[in-house]
Parts: C-alpha cells; sequence; structure tokens
C-alpha cells in the first residue's frame, strides 16, 4: 500500500548539507500497522513527511495504493492526497472552526455537496465518539478528544492510507491508550492501512504490526513486532527493548561482572522466552537434565500482541561442562540466550 | 451655543466618520491582500517567491516611513488626477488610503505570523491547494487579528484624518483648528476633542467585541 524505493532528503547543499534521511526502501502492506520508532532527530519525521510529499525526497520514488506520488502533478498531488489521511502530535486542528466544521474541512477541500458533508461527518463523529462535541471548539476539548477530532478529519475524506506523526506523545499515558485503541479499532473496521511514527515503545507493543527502527537516518533494523521485542537485532533496538522493559543485571552485579571466563567464574544470562518455549517448564529440566542450579536475579513476563514474552536475567551455576551443554540445551528450544558476562563464584 | 454651530460640529463628525470609513475600508480591501501577499511569498511559504516578497516588502516599508503630513502634500497631483481636486473631504480620503495600506497590510502579516504552521501543513496534506489555504485557514485562522489590525487602523485614521483637516480636508480636524484655535473659542476646542475621544471609544469598543466573537483560541 505504502511503498518508498530509495527516498532520500537532504537539507542544503555541499558541505553544509545535512542528511535527514539516508536512502530508504520501506514497504508496508495493505492492512498492516507500521511503526517506525527511533530517537528525536533520527528522521522519522522526514521519513513519514515524505510519503505524502509533505517534504519532497531529494531522490527515490514513493507509491501509495500503486500510485507514485513522486511523478504526479501538484494539482494530481492534492487529489491523491485524499487518499492519505494524516495526524499530528499536536492535533492541528482549526481554532476557528467547531468540531463538526474541522471534520468537514477535508471535504470541503474536496469539493463535496453540503447536504453529503453532513451525511458523511456523523458517522465519524459517532466513530470517535464525539456526538455531544460537535458544536464545541477545539478550546474547549482535552488533548484526547482534540486528537480524536483529527482522527475523525483524517477519515472524512475515506483514505486508505493514516500517516501518524507522534500521535500521542502529547497525551498521558492513559488517554494514550484509548487514542492507541480507536487506531486499532479503525484499522480492523475499515481496513486502513497505518504508518505511524513514534519514539514510544509502548505504542509500537500495543498496536503495530511491524516495526523499523531509525537512527542517523537510517532504517537499521525491521522486524515483526513479536520477533523484535525478543529478540532484537542491533545494539540500539536492544537498548530500545531494555529501557522499555527495565531489565538489566542489578548494578552490584554489574560491578562484579568481567566480558571474559576466568578459572571460578559462572555466565550470566538474558533468557528471552518466546513461541513454544514459553509454555514449557524449561527452568526446572534444565536443573534437573543438565545438573546446573539457576539463580533468577530478575524476571518478568510481557504480553506483546497475542503473544507472550518471558524475559529473564540468571546465573548459571555449575562446572564448565555442564553449563556448556546447559547453554546448548537452551539454545535448542525456541529461546533467545544472551550472555552477559561472567561472575566470580561466590566462595 | 447657536444652533448653527451645533450644525457646524455635527457635519464636522459626519465628515471624519465618511473620511475615516471610505479610507478605511479601501485601505483594507487593498491592504489585507497585500499582507497574505507578503507572508505566501516568504521562502518557504506556501506561495514562496523571494523577490517577488523583497519587493513588497521594500514598497511597504517606503509607504510606512513616509510621515502623514508629508505624504499629504507629496501626493497632491496624484490625489488632483484621483478626485480633482487637492482640497476638501474627498481630496484628505486619498492620502489618508495611502497611509493605511501598508500599515494594514503590515498588521495582516504580524496576524498570520502568528498561525501555528503546523495547520498549514495539516491542510496541505488534505490536498488544499494554495488558493483553498489562504481561504480557509489563514484568513479565519487570523481572523481576531486581522480585526484588531483593522481597529488600529481606524484609530489612527481618526488621528490622520484630524491632520488632514489642518490643510484643509474638512471635518473635525479642520472645525477644532479653524474654529477651536483660530478663533480661540475654547468650547468648540474641547468639543471637537470630546468627540474625537468617543469615536476612537468606540471604534475600539466595537473593534474588541468583534475579536472577542471572532477568536475561539
Amino acid at each position: 500500500m505504502i511503498r518508498l524505493e530509495n527516498v532520500s532528503k537532504t537539507y542544503g547543499s555541499g558541505a553544509q548539507a545535512i542528511h535527514a534521511l539516508k536512502p530508504t526502501d520501506l514497504h508496508v502492506p495493505q492492512g498492516a500497522i507500521h511503526g517506525v520508532i527511533g530517537l528525536s532527530g533520527a528522521g522519522k519525521s522526514t521519513l513519514i513527511r515524505c510519503v505524502n510529499l509533505l517534504e519532497r525526497p531529494s531522490s527515490g520514488r514513493v507509491f501509495v495504493d500503486g500510485q507514485e506520488l513522486t511523478a504526479l502533478s501538484p494539482k494530481a498531488l492534492n487529489h491523491a492526497r485524499h487518499g492519505v489521511g494524516m495526524i499530528f502530535q499536536h492535533f492541528n486542528l482549526l481554532s476557528s472552526r467547531t468540531v463538526f466544521a474541522n471534520v468537514a474541512l477535508p471535504l470541503e477541500l474536496m469539493g463535496v455537496a453540503r447536504r453529503e458533508i453532513r451525511e458523511r461527518v456523523q458517522p465519524l463523529l459517532e466513530l470517535t465518539g464525539l456526538t455531544d462535541k460537535l458544536d464545541k471548539y477545539p478550546a474547549e476539548l482535552s488533548g484526547g478528544q482534540k486528537q480524536r477530532v483529527a482522527i475523525a478529519r483524517a477519515l472524512a475524506s475515506r483514505p486508505k492510507v493514516l500517516l501518524c506523526d507522534e500521535a500521542t506523545s502529547a497525551l498521558d499515558p492513559q488517554t494514550t491508550t484509548s487514542i492507541l485503541e480507536l487506531l486499532k479499532d479503525i484499522n480492523r473496521k475499515l481496513g486502513l492501512t497505518i504508518l505511524l511514527i513514534t519514539h514510544e515503545m509502548e505504542v509500537v507493543k500495543s498496536i503495530c504490526h511491524r516495526v523499523g527502527l531509525i537512527a542517523g537516518g537510517k532504517l537499521v533494523e525491521e522486524a515483526e513486532v513479536g520477533d523484535f521485542f525478543t529478540a532484537p537485532k542491533t545494539r540500539l533496538g536492544r537498548a530500545f527493548l531494555n529501557a522499555f522493559l527495565e531489565l538489566d543485571p542489578p548494578q552490584a552485579l554489574l560491578e562484579r561482572m568481567q566480558a571474559e571466563p576466568g578459572e571460578h567464574t559462572h555466565p550470566v544470562v538474558r533468557l528471552a522466552f518466546r513461541g513454544d518455549s514459553v509454555a514449557l517448564p524449561l527452568i526446572s529440566r534444565l536443573t534437573r537434565d543438565c545438573d546446573v542450579d539457576v539463580s533468577i536475579l530478575e524476571a518478568k513476563v510481557e504480553s506483546i500482541q497475542e503473544r507472550t514474552l518471558g524475559l529473564m536475567i540468571a546465573e548459571l551455576i555449575g562446572t564448565p561442562d555442564r553449563i556448556d551443554a546447559a547453554l546448548d540445551y537452551l539454545n535448542a528450544h525456541d529461546l533467545q540466550v544472551e550472555v552477559l558476562g561472567h561472575v566470580q563464584r561466590n566462595a | 451655543m447657536s444652533s448653527a454651530m451645533l450644525e457646524l460640529i455635527l457635519k464636522a463628525t459626519l465628515d471624519t466618520l465618511y473620511m475615516v470609513g471610505l479610507s478605511g475600508l479601501v485601505a483594507a480591501a487593498l491592504g489585507v491582500p497585500l499582507g497574505v501577499m507578503l507572508y505566501i511569498t516568504r521562502p518557504g511559504q506556501i506561495l514562496a517567491r523571494p523577490l517577488t516578497n523583497r519587493i513588497l516588502g521594500i514598497v511597504t516599508n517606503v509607504g510606512r516611513s513616509i510621515p502623514f503630513i508629508i505624504l499629504m502634500v507629496a501626493i497632491i497631483p496624484f490625489t488632483r488626477l484621483i478626485v480633482g481636486s487637492s482640497i476638501g473631504t474627498n481630496a484628505a480620503i486619498v492620502p489618508l488610503t495611502i497611509a493605511a495600506i501598508p500599515f494594514v497590510a503590515r498588521l495582516v502579516e504580524g496576524a498570520l505570523n502568528e498561525i501555528p504552521p503546523g495547520l498549514i501543513e495539516a491542510a496541505q496534506s488534505m490536498g488544499a491547494t494554495p488558493y483553498q489555504i489562504i481561504v480557509k485557514v489563514l484568513i479565519p485562522e487570523a481572523r481576531g487579528g486581522i480585526i484588531t489590525g483593522l481597529t488600529i487602523t481606524l484609530v489612527t485614521l481618526i488621528s490622520y484624518s484630524a491632520m488632514a483637516g489642518a490643510v484643509g480636508g474638512g471635518g473635525l480636524g479642520d472645525l477644532g483648528i479653524r474654529y477651536g484655535y483660530n478663533r480661540f473659542d475654547p468650547l468648540v476646542m474641547l468639543i471637537t476633542v470630546v468627540i474625537l475621544v468617543v469615536l476612537v471609544q468606540g471604534f475600539q469598543s466595537l473593534g474588541d467585541a468583534l475579536v472577542r466573537r471572532a477568536d475561539h483560541k
């Protein structure tokens, strides 16, 4: 539904040129919710603005619904933009218009007749839960309500794609949840394809199917959300995940930890249980079958979409050959094992 | 006070209102579009034309830098061309209008500056043409600021119109100079000043009320 081919954006030229977005490919299939996560300044805003050409890419081609937007005349582009809704961090509602008139705006721009506008706005206000607010001005609404108006407005032209630019970043956690639920609902009911950018793992976790990680203007990693949360491939991905899960070895242990195994050390491992391994009593089998002791330092279970993710930091205690056997045993199951370091055995 | 005097005062008041009203109307009709042009032709704006923007900016600044009393005298040939005379109320309207146009334009430009850029971006994302952005976003969103600007312009025009009175423009300024000052009639002077104050207060209150109705920020 959305396809970027080799899209890049450079500001300025020569030595002062800033490469906000390096040549990037992206494909979001019909009906998917695709997230792009990154720190501020990573280029995610530029990326999403290149999709509806609010930023014209310096190179590359942009396709939405099979149509190459980068090849269109300004007039044709305006027409094509009716098929791409967008919502923003700061809502961008017109303060001079009521809720109803804000939602009606894209229809007015398209030249839809007054009567039909009324008929089309009403169901959108119902969908977004705003029927009792239609005469209010944005200044009288809460942040969450404003974003609902913005969503209704973005849907008014019956787009096939919705772009969400940090749509929940200005909202409190509770409101964020309700807005994300609404987006999920819209995705299901209308089959709308959603591309969203965010810096919050929570957003990715709760609604995205796939996620891309952007850094320095480059998509450095892309994966199914379940995979990304269980086995991020890049260091940045792991940093995002650990910050989100808050699962790092305790400080006291970190200070004792060394990178290489010594004579009397045993490993500290981070185990990520996913897929079938979640349901198996692996730790008790490990102690029984491999004859090692497991000292659990931290553990956590997260629900990501329909999948369960278990995370654990543990010390494996035993003789070197038994520990090797234990690691082999763990690796043989659907389990991600990462040796974080080694600590001296306590006397 | 004689009824003839009262009649004179009434006529002078109506003359002032006529001068201010007509010049204000024409200045708004030309100054608002000029202000919009100044805004949308800026680099990075929806109809970015840097050269046009520079030229418009310079013309506007020149217009604003000439003191009104000098402008009035300097454009006498032009005034004569338009209204056929260089004295009287109609003749005063020409320099009043010309002085007010750049004034309005800068105030409108300032009002447009207050619009969050995200609103324009949102309209663009909906496929709005530059014309639609001006009509549906820029003007309505800046309405309060534009009305404030026009109110300031009207008040300024009242004081300018009194100056025009000094060189034969008619109106309250003319009355104040001829009867109050030259004939040294303190009562006429006082009445003139009071009426001017009331006019200014009236315009300001009306403007404020309109802004309150227009603004939903």
